[in-house]
């Protein structure tokens, strides 16, 4: 048993993938069911196995390839906490997208590799050595691409090609840095920090920049954020999936795994790597930030948010203290709770009412009640505004920065909180305070597309008020943190 | 035994009876022969997995009396891989090569010349004698070189006459390199070679049948005749000469260099067959990148995708053959051998697809068919992986061995080379899968039956599978293996 659960893990969205790769493109129901089904399945699975772990099971499952190149599935509590949120938010995204599609072409390739997608993020998440998470980074990379393609037209496959011009480059640095420290070392596996003795901390420092550099791509870390907010021509379920679990997420999940896992904090810290590191994380806030200020468009706007807001992530990493590791571990969870709400809102404007841009945006309070107010908590949690998701991480990675004596990113996130309250605030006073144009047709009566969004904003607020009981994501990261990581 | 020896005679029969027997009959026969030759190549293979390297003696006379035949893990290996891409192409040039498609003249010359050319590589495969190895060689060039011919167009026959005069040349300096160590040794069995007293005219020889091997395995600068010539060739025929035709050539240098004399194999030869390999990398995917024809495309990788075999000169060996990493980087060669005349071949077979849908190979003609025919833009994307070297798939394990060796011995500035290759084949790759996978037709195409559009399709997901499941290929090529290292890192 204990090796065959990571296995079934990925099944309920490999199975789903193969199939409906061959499924024709009529058959909805047949599809959407093996969708909904394998995502509802995954998450029992994911549920039975929180209630296991917690009373002492452990598991791993192992394939070796060749030499060296072992594929290592392993559940541990970071995994877990990962793989609960893209499990959860790959339902959501799943009945979203269903009702988001209807009966557009070509659905049968999208929800193939939509699946896909959310395996390779699983398998990432439950990947127990460097080489497999490579793999599974890879697989992500390969499996993302199709979907932001999927609409075919000149800006897609723009932001598909730019996608790729940076994606590739960052996996050749982080297969580099893989094989360069393995070849000091042996595989490494997150279990055992490996001995990093063998290395001059001249290579070591080359080595950990590598990795940056490799998984920074994909979080979205300045200067490599670049195809972020190109891939907004994507369809509205895949930005919600790419921003708020899967991509980005895998980047900062990574970052989190090499710091912590590969490298460890105090060998962050004696190797001097651990401040530029939260430098570039802080200048990324800022940046995003400023960027998203500049935005018209609403996706390109939330997009440069998810910059900004992901580094958050990276920031508890570098630091590097209890409290800031807690606050950048919730925010893991936290942000894609957030990010999801937003983008869904932003597809039911789009889609339900033809406004991508925030002028559209005058009135709609009253027009598209529901949708508005998930936005509204969305863009409030993002502020970081008691008691909702965003206010907890900020808070701990506050008092994380003082821990870990590094009084300026109070500063970084006093000026980061005062650019999302401006680039927010004026969306909600158009939404609220402004007279709507008259000639708008808007309708959200779309259980699908409102729901889901409906779902996560509760969550906003849920895990913010209920953030001091044990099971919510803030109690999750504290036992991460004071089991594995703590000093 | 029985294996090894089916393996040549098979497709020697098969051939001669395509030739003998009436036009109705051939099909047939040609089929069975390919059918027979599989199972006997994965016969073969199953034996060495059993039982350890087999070695037959022929008519029971030892070496260097009579000609010693040995199929160890990387001649069974390449064994099995050949075996695949034959039946692959067996199946397609059923369609490709009928008498009303092809002309009969085409049609009748293809059996014959695809199951000889089979035979000849089977009999390379597994030849422990030089000489033996120099008239498989040229049984494969003459057979390569009509393959080209075939079709008779202007086009084809200019450009099977660039190939004929390069493999002639090649096939002298071999010739010669050949003469001078059987003059100085009395031997030209490998193994007895081995064991040889060296002579200063050793060098020489070496030099000059690495020279003719080098031509004929087309690495850069002797690359030139190969893109057109596997342009040119009817799609069925470009799948063979590409997947598996140097790779002939290929294997003699490596029995050569890492069997017959690794003492010769000093840091400055090594570093310039490996240098020489990292120039066709880079300039076989510049040239790539220029080509608007598929097939161009596709024949343009070959080159590239064959420099870095060469890394495994200087990563496994000279001195460093009996280092730990040895067995690795050496496998990780072995790996990029087979998975890419795996991935090659179904690219050749799905162009030859696309030029039976459309008439045409042009980029853009072939825009949009992934639509109309799925089976065949989705071969053709999973080739890709394998060729960029992206997990899991036979090339991201060669490059991931390739890559450890490369850290390991310290020699790191050839990783650039595996990773920069990658994002070259990614750039050259890109253009032709945004083509097929483009939302408008271009041409609209004639159908094209299941059962052909399969064929790229199971050999493209072999290349990946060889990487998912590299475990039991790694073990096998290590049976018999020369090298002292026992383990990769």
């Amino acid at each position: 048993m204990t090796t065959t659960l990571p296995v079934l893990l990925l099944l309920p969205s490999l199975v789903p993938a193969a199939v409906t790769f061959f499924l024709p493109q009529d058959s909805h129901a047949l599809r959407n069911i093996l969708q909904l089904g394998g995502a509802v399945l995954k998450l029992g699975l994911i549920v039975w196995m929180l209630v296991a772990v917690a009373t002492g099971a452990t598991y791993e499952a192992e394939f070796p390839l060749a030499p060296g190149l072992v594929i290592l599935l392993r559940i541990d509590a970071l995994a877990l906490l990962f793989i609960s949120l893209s499990a959860t938010l790959w339902l959501l995204t799943t009945i979203y997208a269903i009702a988001y599609f209807g009966t557009k072409a070509e659905l049968s390739r999208f929800f193939g590799f939509f699946s896909l997608c959310v395996a390779a993020t699983t398998g990432l998440a439950l990947s127990g050595s460097l080489i497999s998470f490579f793999i599974f980074f890879e697989l992500l990379t390969l499996s993302t691409w199709p979907l932001v393609a999927h609409k075919q037209d000149k800006p897609s496959l723009a932001a598909a090609r730019v996608y790729f011009t940076y994606a590739l480059p960052g996996s050749a640095a982080l297969l580099w840095a893989i094989i360069w420290l393995e070849s000091a070392t042996g595989p490494v596996l997150f279990t055992e920090p490996p001995d990093l003795s063998g290395l001059d901390p001249a290579a070591l420092r080359a080595i950990f920049a590598l990795f940056i550099i490799g998984v920074g791509v994909k979080a979205g870390l300045v200067p490599l954020h670049g195809w972020l907010p190109a891939a907004m021509a994507a369809p509205a379920p895949v930005s919600a999936l790419l921003h708020a679990v899967a991509v980005v997420k895998a980047g900062a999940f990574g970052v989190v795994r090499i710091v912590y896992d590969v490298f460890g904090a105090e060998n962050m810290t004696a190797l001097g790597v651990g401040v530029p590191l939260a430098i570039v994380a802080s200048v990324t806030i800022v940046w995003g930030s400023v960027r998203a200020l500049q935005q018209d468009e609403i996706k390109k706007r939330l997009a440069f948010s998810t910059v900004s807001q992901v580094s958050y992530i990276v920031l508890g990493a570098a630091l590097a203290s209890p409290l800031a590791m807690i606050g950048g571990l919730v925010h893991l969870v936290h942000q894609g709770l957030m990010k999801i709400t937003l983008f869904f809102c932003a597809g039911i404007y789009d889609e339900r009412a033809g406004i991508k841009r925030i002028n559209g945006l005058n009135g709609m309070g009253k027009r598209m009640p529901w949708t508005s107010a998930c936005f509204s908590l969305g863009a409030m949690g993002m502020i970081g505004l008691p008691p909702l998701a965003g206010f907890v991480s900020k808070f701990y990675l506050g008092l994380g920065a003082i821990e870990a004596g590094a009084p300026w990113v109070l500063a970084v996130l006093l000026a980061s909180t005062l650019l999302n309250a401006a680039y927010f605030l004026p969306l909600l006073y158009r939404l609220w305070f402004l007279p709507c144009a008259a000639n708008t047709k808007c309708d959200e009566r779309a259980p699908g597309l409102v729901l889901p969004a409906v779902v996560t904003a509760t969550a906003t607020m849920g895990v913010g008020l209920l953030a001091a009981s044990p099971i919510s994501p803030l109690g999750w990261a504290t036992l991460i943190v004071t089991q594995g990581y703590g000093p | 035994m029985t294996a090894l020896i089916s393996g040549l005679v098979l497709p020697l029969l098969a051939a001669l009876a395509a030739i003998a027997l009436p036009a109705r009959a051939r099909l047939p026969v040609a089929l069975l022969g390919v059918g027979l030759t599989l199972a006997a190549s994965i016969w073969l293979a199953i034996s060495v997995w059993t039982n350890g390297a087999i070695t037959v003696s022929l008519g029971g006379w030892q070496p260097p009396i009579g000609i010693a035949l040995r199929a160890d893990g990387l001649g069974a290996a390449l064994g099995v891989m050949t075996a695949l891409v034959m039946a692959a192409v067996a199946l397609a040039a059923r369609h490709e090569m009928e008498p009303l498609v092809a002309g009969p003249r085409t049609s009748f010359g293809f059996w014959p010349l695809m199951l000889l050319l089979w035979a000849a590589l089977n009999a390379v495969f597994v030849s422990r004698d030089l000489f033996n190895l120099y008239v498989g060689l040229e049984l494969i060039t003459l057979t390569a070189v009509a393959l080209v011919a075939i079709s008779g167009k202007a086009e084809a026959i200019a450009a099977a006459l660039r190939y004929l005069l390069f493999a002639l040349a090649g096939s002298l300096l071999y010739l010669a390199g050949v003469v001078l160590s059987y003059a100085a040794h009395g031997t030209l069995d490998i193994s007895l070679l081995a064991a040889r007293t060296a002579v200063p005219g050793d060098a020489l020889a070496l030099g000059l049948m690495t020279a003719g091997l080098l031509v004929k395995t087309a690495l850069f600068p002797f690359h030139v005749w190969l893109p057109p010539a596997h342009s040119a060739a009817p799609a069925p025929a470009s799948a063979m000469l590409s997947a598996l035709v140097p790779k002939a050539s290929l294997l003699i240098l490596l029995r050569l260099w890492f069997e017959a004399m690794p003492e010769l194999a000093t840091p400055v030869a090594l570093f310039t067959l490996a240098g020489l390999g990292a120039l066709a990398v880079i300039w076989g995917g510049v040239l790539a990148l220029l080509q608007a024809r598929l097939k161009l495309i596709v024949a343009y990788s070959t080159v590239a995708q064959l420099g870095y075999i060469f890394l495994v000169f200087p990563l496994a060996g000279g001195d460093g053959a009996a280092q730990p990493w040895a067995a690795g980087a050496w496998t990780g060669a072995m790996f990029q051998m087979l998975g890419h005349g795996l991935a090659k071949a179904a690219m050749f077979l799905a162009a030859g697809i696309y030029i039976a849908a459309v008439g045409s190979d042009r980029l853009s003609d072939v825009r949009g068919l992934a639509r109309a025919l799925p089976m065949t833009g989705f071969a053709f994307a999973l080739a890709s992986i394998t060729l960029l070297g992206l997990p899991p798939s036979a090339g991201f394990t060669a490059k991931y061995l390739l890559m450890t060796g490369a850290f390991a011995s310290g020699q790191w500035a050839w990783a650039f080379v595996l990773v920069g290759g990658g994002l070259l084949a990614a750039a050259y790759l890109y253009r032709p899968l945004t083509a097929i996978f483009a939302r408008e037709i271009a041409v609209t195409p004639r159908p094209i039956p299941w059962g052909w559009q399969a064929v790229p399709l199971v050999l493209a997901m072999l290349s990946v599978a060889l990487g998912l499941l590299s475990s039991v290929p790694f073990d096998f090529l290590q049976i018999g293996r020369p090298d002292q290292a026992a383990e990769g890192l």
